[in-house]
């Protein structure tokens, strides 16, 4: 066999090449993924701290809950949750569009993993640190936001490095819902070319690409962000 | 809220539908776990053993496996196995062969692990006692390592049976498929894609209810 990288440069017959198609593909990751990022982000943020709250049993096992929720059914079937299920559950949800759909179900997926995250972390700090700060008189916001959240983030950025690696991976399964991301570009390429093994080593190669472009940008959060005499130096997870 | 109906569910239709997509399901999570674990604790031996011509292409191998989606290798392997082997291939075959080649890479991250956690005593031990490598690795070291990572591994097996549902992307017939099928041959697709969900969560959270129990009984004997 021998290789054929022109096929890139083809017509895929709406007068765009292919090359430009995988690139616009890629942005719908990116779009995706991005999104998706900032929702997981947020809901795994306080879903993650409600679990460790005192004194607060029903929020704590409401989002005990929720973790377990999320994390316990297969993303690909909570993407057709969202996306099939959901509109008709709730005919409201009819008018909004697909991706949206899409971002709601891999974020909240993510959030699970997330808030499992933030409960380790805040839960690795000393007992100590929340004794000062209620020593100190700060209330409970006061204490999460001052001393508890601030370390605990810390400590988590390797695990969230790798699961915002994994979040970017996971991204491709929007394919099973027609989102024009890059696995659904994959696909479709290779059977209107036959040129499978070059379409789908120039996907492999923009997935690795993202990946570690995540995993350097988070690096050089974590060494921006590091407290000197606490956090152990050259920490980098991901890999 | 919309009308969902579940009438439409019978004995019959698991029966036809969902029982052998559940079978497949089950039987691929155990063989690629299997296959995972004694292909992951291989690559974990290279990776550990010091010797540059064994260590660099296991490390590539993990590293690769791990940056690329899992969709995308079921992809790949759909495509090269014909390819390599000179005739078309199922896609529950394809499927196995896939699971077991990406699962090793994680496994492999694990035993990895498992292994580091041994004390060194205990590798010192048995070469004083005059073992080989492998009389030591057998005997010695990776049952302490496989019993130490035992939650991990499970946990992980949980992770690959949800996995499992990715196999939609060729078509192979697995729980998710076969609920779905009978979703569109009685035009009940949500109702399908809800039932299929709920029965892998009451399978999933079983499962991680089960691994921690184990673990809090385990760390009792420890």
């Amino acid at each position: 066999m021998s290789w054929d990288w022109q096929v890139f440069l083809t017509d895929d017959g709406s007068g765009r090449t292919y090359l430009e198609w995988m690139l616009e593909s890629w942005r719908w990751t990116l779009a995706v993924a991005g999104c998706a990022w900032i929702v997981a982000m947020l809901t795994g943020a306080i879903v993650g701290t409600l679990r460790t709250l005192p004194d607060r049993p029903w929020l704590v096992r409401l989002a005990n809950a929720w973790v377990e929720l999320f994390r316990n059914i297969p993303l690909l079937v909570q993407i057709f949750l969202w996306y099939f299920v959901v509109p008709k559950l709730f005919p409201s949800f009819q008018q909004v569009p697909g991706f949206v759909l899409v971002v709601l179900g891999l974020g909240f997926f993510t959030s699970a993993r997330i808030a499992e995250q933030f409960r380790a972390g805040i839960q690795a700090l000393p007992r100590g640190q929340r004794h000062a700060a209620m020593a100190l008189g700060l209330t409970t916001w006061q204490t999460y936001r001052h001393v508890l959240l601030p370390m605990a983030f810390r400590i988590i950025l390797p695990p969230l490095t790798s699961e915002s690696m994994n979040l970017l991976k996971n991204s491709s399964v929007a394919f099973a819902v027609s989102i024009a991301e890059l696995t659904m570009f994959a696909m479709q390429a290779q059977e209107e070319t036959s040129r499978g093994i070059e379409i789908y080593l120039a996907v492999t190669g923009l997935y690795a690409l993202s990946a570690l472009a995540i995993n350097r940008v988070l690096a050089w959060v974590e060494r921006r962000l590091r407290v000197p005499g606490f956090i152990a130096a050259g920490a980098t997870g991901g890999h | 809220m919309g009308d969902l109906d579940l009438s439409f569910l019978s004995l019959d239709i698991l029966q036809k539908f969902v029982l052998g997509g559940l079978a497949f399901s089950v039987q691929l999570t155990v063989v690629a776990t299997l296959g995972g674990i004694v292909f992951g604790t291989l690559l974990a031996l290279m990776r550990l053993s010091g010797q540059s011509w064994l260590t660099l292409p296991a490390t590539a191998y993990v590293n690769g496996m791990r940056s690329v989606p899992l969709v995308m290798v079921i992809l790949w392997f759909y495509l090269l196995i014909p390819f390599w082997i000179g005739q078309p291939i199922g896609a529950e075959l394809s499927a196995v062969i896939t699971f077991i080649a990406f699962e090793a890479a994680y496994f492999s991250e694990i035993m990895r692990a498992g292994i580091q956690s041994i004390p060194r005593g205990q590798v010192l031990a048995g070469q004083a006692l005059g073992m080989t490598y492998a009389q030591n690795m057998r005997l010695v070291i990776l049952p302490q390592a496989f019993r130490n990572m035992l939650p991990v591994l499970l946990t992980q097996t949980i992770i690959l049976f949800q996995d499992t549902s990715l196999v939609y992307a060729i078509g192979a017939y697995d729980l998710l498929k076969g609920f779905t099928n009978a979703g569109k041959i009685y035009g009940r697709p949500e109702e399908a894609y809800l039932l299929a969900a709920i029965v892998y969560f009451v399978i999933c959270f079983a499962l991680s209810a089960a691994v921690k129990r184990l673990q809090s009984r385990w760390a009792i004997v420890r």
